[in-house]
């Protein structure tokens, strides 16, 4: 639930299509910069009720998955 | 008893520096700062000291309020980049306008115009002034580290001021403040004491970008939302709100997560950039000048930056 979620936000944010974006795939492919990834984030925060820590190493779709299936599952 | 706002005013300096001029400086282009921030251009000041700004603010405010600066009773000031800690702007002010009145100067970084109105709205109360002048000033020129493409390209120059006096229209006001020193700080320089071994960050901005981000957004939201629901307000009862110019994305951001219209947000970040302390005074003075607004329109005013600090208000024109 939460990757497609964030794929649907990639894809809407991106114009690329969600079929192309993987837990593999690097922010940085997609072209979105740093305040994208910020806003995401807080929508994010916003959809699963968590507060996330903003990590340079959380690059890929999947580690963001991860960390907020992580912080999900806490709460 | 509290206030209303009988004129405003700004000043910004002649010279203006263009995306493209600062390309010139560090490795940055017009669509890079356009996307990333909303700027196109922004004023620097060649030759003209923080307070002389806010003096020139403070008078056209003087005069378009039909005021003297012998009307003034009380001179409100903030800055972070005067061109003196002591006097103090407000003092420098005073003189500059040749005012005679009591004079000081309050910190609060980006948010301080709100800060000044607040405290203005608590000497009314005492009932001991009739009439306040409110001055954000700022040479954040002075205050960048023009080799550091992510913050050189974000603020501009400028002054604005408002003349208050005695009224009701100051209706509501939230506040909050997050001490630290790890999202935004302004070091002063380290000095030249043989006796202090503690090293410290450059006498510049220092800011980190994605939690400026995420704090200023909450701050906006929340802050409105709070006056909202207190006062049994909704958006449709707001005219307009007039946001501290950080930054296009960040007031974006909150019009998307409050479900506002950009219309009613009062944005000129495209032509100063982030200016501070003076960056409300000077979206409100021009607000005022487009001739939009109506006596008694209810405006909301919202600012944050560094302390942590961010305050709103409510306020009938």
């Amino acid at each position: 639930m939460v990757q497609e979620k964030i794929i649907e936000m990639l894809a809407e944010t991106t114009d690329v299509d969600a079929s192309e974006i993987t837990a593999d795939t690097k922010f940085a492919d997609l072209g979105i910069d740093s305040l994208d990834i910020t806003e995401m984030t807080m929508d994010l925060e916003d959809e699963f009720g968590i507060t996330l820590e903003m990590n340079p190493e959380l690059n890929t779709v999947g580690k963001l998955v991860a960390a907020v299936e992580a912080l999900v599952d806490e709460a | 008893m509290s206030f209303k706002i009988i004129g405003t005013g700004m000043y910004v300096p002649e010279k203006v520096v263009t995306n493209d001029d600062l390309a010139q400086i560090v490795e940055t282009n017009d669509e890079w700062i356009t996307k990333r921030v909303g700027i196109k251009e922004r004023r620097i000041s060649e030759t003209e000291f923080t307070s002389e700004m806010g003096a020139k603010a403070a008078q056209a405010a003087l005069d378009n309020a039909g005021c003297t600066a012998a009307d003034v009773d009380l001179i409100l000031a903030a800055s972070v980049s005067g061109e003196t800690v002591s006097p103090s702007m407000a003092c420098m002010i005073q003189n500059r306008i040749g005012a005679t009145c009591p004079a000081l100067e309050i910190n609060a970084a980006c948010a301080a115009f709100l800060y000044l109105l607040d405290t203005a709205a608590a000497y009314f109360a005492l009932g001991r002034y009739k009439k306040i002048l409110v001055v954000g000033c700022e040479r954040m020129s002075g205050i960048l580290d023009w080799s550091d493409r992510g913050t050189c390209v974000i603020f501009g120059d400028g002054a604005g001021a408002a003349v208050l006096e005695q009224g009701s229209n100051y209706l509501d006001v939230v506040c909050t403040v997050k001490g630290g020193d790890d999202v935004i700080k302004i070091p002063h320089a380290l000095g030249c004491s043989p006796f202090f071994k503690t090293e410290q960050d450059t006498p510049y901005i220092h800011m980190q970008g994605q939690e400026t981000f995420k704090y200023a957004v909450s701050a906006i939201c929340d802050d409105i939302q709070s006056l909202l629901d207190r006062n049994g307000l909704t958006m449709d009862d707001i005219a307009y709100i007039v946001p501290h110019q950080a930054n296009k994305r960040i007031i974006d951001f909150a019009c998307k997560k409050l479900k506002i219209s950009e219309d009613k947000m009062m944005v000129n970040i495209d032509k100063y950039g982030n200016t501070s302390s003076a960056s409300v005074p000077i979206a409100l003075h021009e607000l005022h000048m487009s001739g939009n607004l109506k006596r008694g329109d209810k405006l909301i005013l919202t600012a944050f930056g560094g302390g942590l600090s961010n305050m709103a208000c409510l306020i009938e024109w």
